[in-house]
């Protein structure tokens, strides 16, 4: 239904002209009957088949919905799980709840901005990296956690999160 | 259906089933501050100045959206409400820029208006000072979201009395703002019919009808109740 | 579907099962943990070996000791090992065959396991959470099906209410109570929904409840459905949470197919359809009207109380609101009778409680306790203290609407009315472990950070009240405080406690306050030499 991993840049460009992710996107909002109600539900599938929500596509999601375009934008930013720019071909997130805050988050993260050379949630300029921060992952247990590339990484030491870092950039470079 | 008898600020006064306690208040010939309430648009309860205590209820109320109850003891001037009022309307000022002496509706604006009442008379928290835009990008209108207080009543407007729906709220907390269609320019908007109900039901001078300079723009919100009474009656 | 096929498909189960299981931890932490590595080694070394038909390597739900995972089990002896690494396995049969095992093992008769009354995790890390039969084979659904044609939706409602359970979430609603409004009010349509929108930092209770056992928050949603007259159900789940929501569309897609959700459920005029609705990352929708306005697929602000979901919710309609931990107390209620569960707890508070042991704490995890244990059994017996022997410091429970409870206080029981006397909540079970080095200041800083950016934005005094607040504790933090902003702190907190649409702003000023109450001092000195300057 959602949530598996955005795509990345390198995915986009990949992918041929008149792919089906549109036919996808238009199962999905007929299975709800083109209700209004299912908005949230189809941005979900909207930003795990093309990783970000255009404009283009908010607008089209908002026709078909019928719904007025302002709503869409409105619920779009209400949430902080759809993004409205295309995210890195690499992302980081960081967990700052409360146990990973405690148990040092707070640093790790400010480490990782340093070495990234990007601000948290934000984008390098090249595309290649992204640093998020997420509330609270609820992997409490594994305090500091952040997920890489949606691997989640328990007991994140600072060191060993920089080198994998450095390695998944270095390596394609 | 019998009339409910309450008591309010120690009068009996008599109100209608179904009425809320606000327009039993003001028909008891009362002053409540209000912010995002405007007759004829449906009710938020988000401005908080309408807050009461009701007598028996742990928490304050606000009289907009509370239906009246007979045998209700309703207080809504105490010290505490006052402390509150005054406090809330400080952390608006607080909030964006607000500058009277620059403004289009200074002399004509209700957040101006209800300092005034509630004796606002200094800000004691630290200014935002947010870097808010203009958009003039319309023919007719403009907005400043310097000036704007979020009380959405644009956005009802148009949703409720015009039927567009032009206006809603973007992001969340300190960074909502009010936005037309996908967030673009106002004067790009395909959805906008130029109307003017925002404008008229805007409380500041956050939207404006072009042309209009310093305490120039006239405060018309009342003009809001007027077309949906008009609406219903078909004159 | 009836209760001989119940019956039989449990038989069957428990017949076809080896007698010797390697059964592992399958939820997010230990999966984190290498939890699927160690899983896959187990199988192709009992392959070579040609066991595989001897000994069945199982997945099974939390364990509750996550910080010590990955977590395997082993039957029938029972023996717990933790840190288990994917080269372990070898050792891991080895023991099952009862010879000599270098893997450490948990100890069982530690408080940690020994304090603990399971109700609600009593099947977590016996039974797989994607196989129903699992779930049927430890009497799964029959408490559905005694309750669908035995008793009258009001016999259920009178049984929840003399059970004394009250919602897990945090405000402690006498759940039979609310149960019963819904019933009463009139509507074409009724809904229930599940809220597992467990957005409080530090709590992961309702994760692992979804991730080890869906079918038992499912059948008590049902009951809940046949209590107050409802057909539709909706499950509100944080989108962070992909685990969970991949085994409740599994498990619902199970429990369809068996007949146990859908139309005439156990051949009875009873209509039960449960549907996911899947968070997209708003804390505040774990506030229920919020909650509410996303499900119809609007932005998640909070709308003024009355009326209640109860009378008016989704659509209009009366719904029930229930959080996971609710839901999933409900079968046992039904399974042991009220007198059974009103017996557990405290006056006022009964049952058990499940909370999420973290921050600088030994023995992190999940333990499920009965109300009325102390602070300080929890955190000193079960918990083990700091790592590092650091005296600990306060705890903090509830999350940005709870408090910290200093460590004088720890014989405090853990109960509602309790919690909320020291100044803090029960809340959904987040226990955040503080130690000696932790400042005060800074805990109440960051959870003024997390409502500032969770306000929702729709009144004023939390919109611009968290801003000014975060604002002023930055200050002090920095040293740049003057001594008349600790009473525009505590002036600014009263309002939005007093003033605030929803209780997230309401109980946003919580964290401060209670510091302030039992750590002024670390304010004050904040303020020092600078604030003297300044005036």
């Amino acid at each position: 239904m959602t949530t598996s991993t955005t795509e990345t840049a390198a995915d986009r460009g990949a992918r041929p002209a008149g792919d089906n992710r549109r036919k996808i996107l238009e199962a999905t909002m007929k299975r709800f009957q083109y209700q209004g109600d299912a908005l949230i539900e189809v941005l979900h599938k909207a930003q795990e088949l093309y990783g970000f929500l255009s404009p283009e596509l908010l607008s089209d999601v908002a026709q078909r919905l019928r719904l007025p375009p302002s709503r869409v934008y409105g619920v779009a930013t209400f949430y902080h799980f759809f993004s409205l720019a295309p995210q890195g071909e690499h992302t980081c997130t960081v967990c700052l709840g409360t146990a990973c805050y405690v148990r040092g988050a707070a640093l790790l993260l400010r480490e990782l901005e340093e070495l990234s050379g990007v601000k948290a949630g934000h984008t390098s300029a090249d595309g290649r990296f992204s640093l998020l921060t997420a509330r609270c992952l609820g992997a409490c247990g594994l305090a500091p956690a952040a997920v890489l590339d949606g691997e989640v990484i328990g007991h994140a030491d600072r060191s060993d999160l920089a080198v994998r870092i450095q390695s998944l950039l270095g390596r394609e470079r | 259906m019998a009339a409910k008898t309450l008591t309010i600020d120690g009068h009996l006064v008599s109100a209608r089933p179904g009425e809320t306690l606000l327009a039993a208040i003001r028909e008891a010939g009362i002053t409540v501050p209000t912010l995002c309430h405007l007759d004829g648009l449906s009710d938020v309860g988000a401005c908080r100045l309408c807050l009461v205590e009701i007598e028996g209820q742990r928490r304050l109320q606000p009289a907009c959206m509370t239906m009246v109850s007979e045998g209700m003891v309703v207080h809504t001037n105490t010290p505490r409400l006052q402390s509150y009022r005054r406090q809330i309307i400080e952390l608006l000022f607080a909030e964006r820029n607000h500058v009277c002496a620059v403004c289009v509706a200074s002399g004509h604006c209700e957040l101006q208006r209800l300092a005034g009442m509630v004796g606002m008379d200094h800000v004691r928290y630290e200014y935002l000072s947010p870097n808010c835009p203009v958009d003039i990008s319309h023919p007719r209108f403009g907005i400043d979201h310097n000036r704007c207080v979020l009380c959405t009543r644009c956005v009802r407007a148009c949703d409720e009395i015009e039927g567009v729906h032009t206006w809603d709220v973007a992001g969340r907390g300190v960074n909502a703002h009010v936005i037309t269609d996908l967030n673009q320019p106002w004067g790009a908007s395909t959805t906008c019919t130029s109307c003017g109900k925002c404008q008229l039901a805007c409380p500041t001078g956050a939207i404006f009808p072009r042309g209009v300079t310093v305490g120039e723009r006239p405060h018309a919100s009342e003009r809001i109740a007027l077309i949906v009474e008009a609406r219903k009656q078909r004159w | 579907m009836d209760l001989h096929e119940l019956e039989a498909i449990a038989e069957r189960e428990l017949a076809q099962r080896p007698r010797l299981r390697i059964l592992h931890c399958s939820a997010t932490g230990c999966q984190a943990s290498g939890a699927l590595e160690l899983k896959r080694r187990l199988e192709s070394l009992l392959a070579e070996m040609g066991r595989q038909t001897e000994i069945d390597v199982g997945a099974v739900g939390c364990l509750g000791l996550c910080g010590r995972g990955p977590i395997v089990r082993i039957e029938p002896s029972g023996e717990t090992f933790e840190h288990v690494k994917p080269d372990d396995a070898a050792e891991i049969i080895a023991a099952l065959d009862g010879h000599a095992c270098h893997v450490a093992r948990c100890d069982q008769n530690h408080p940690f396991f020994t304090r603990q009354l399971l109700i609600v995790r009593r099947h977590c890390g016996l039974i797989n959470p994607d196989r129903i039969e699992d779930y049927i084979a430890v009497g799964g659904y029959r408490s559905l099906y005694h309750v669908i044609h035995e008793m009258t939706p009001t016999e259920v409602i009178q049984a929840i209410t003399r059970s004394g359970l009250r919602g897990r979430g945090g405000a402690g609603y006498p759940t039979g109570l609310k149960w019963a409004t819904v019933a009463k009010s009139p509507g074409e349509r009724k809904f229930v929904i599940c809220n597992a929108d467990e957005g409080d930092p530090g709590a992961f209770m309702d994760r692992s409840i979804l991730e080890s056992d869906p079918h038992l928050v499912l059948e008590g949603m049902a009951i809940a459905a046949y209590a107050v007259g409802a057909e539709q159900g909706f499950i509100y789940v944080r989108g962070e949470y992909p685990l969970a929501i991949e085994r409740l569309q599994k498990a619902i897609a199970q429990a369809r197919r068996h007949g146990l959700l859908g139309t005439q459920i156990f051949e009875s005029g009873f209509n039960f359809r449960v549907d996911i609705r899947v968070g997209a990352g708003a804390f505040v929708c774990g506030e229920e009207t919020a909650l509410i306005a996303s499900i119809e697929g609007r932005r998640g602000q909070p709308r003024p109380r009355p009326p209640y979901p109860a009378e008016s919710g989704l659509w209009g309609m009366p719904t029930l609101i229930n959080n996971v931990e609710t839901f999933a107390n409900v079968t046992a209620i039904i399974e042991n009778g009220p007198e059974w569960y009103s017996r557990i707890g405290t006056e006022k508070s009964k049952g058990t409680k499940i909370f999420a042991l973290t921050g600088k704490i030994r023995n992190t995890g999940l333990i499920e306790v009965p109300m009325g244990i102390t602070l300080r059994e929890i955190v000193e017996e079960m918990g083990g203290g700091t790592p590092d022997g650091t005296p600990v410091k306060a705890v903090q429970t509830g999350g940005p609407s709870g408090g910290c409870i200093p460590a004088s206080l720890f014989d405090t029981p853990v109960d509602y009315e309790s919690l909320a006397a020291v100044g803090s909540i029960m809340g959904s079970g987040g226990m955040v472990v503080m130690d000696e080095h932790t400042n005060m200041v800074d805990v109440a800083r960051f959870y003024m950070e997390f409502c500032k950016d969770e306000s929702c934005g729709k009144c004023i005094p939390c919109r611009v009240g968290t801003v000014q607040l975060f604002n002023m504790l930055t200050k002090l933090r920095n040293r740049q405080a003057h001594p008349s902003d600790l009473s525009r702190i505590e002036e600014l907190c009263e309002l939005m406690r007093e003033t605030s649409l929803c209780g997230l702003g309401q109980s946003a000023p919580n964290p401060v306050l209670s510091t302030l109450h039992y750590f002024r001092h670390e304010y004050e000195e904040l303020i020092g030499a600078e604030g003297d300057h300044g005036s």
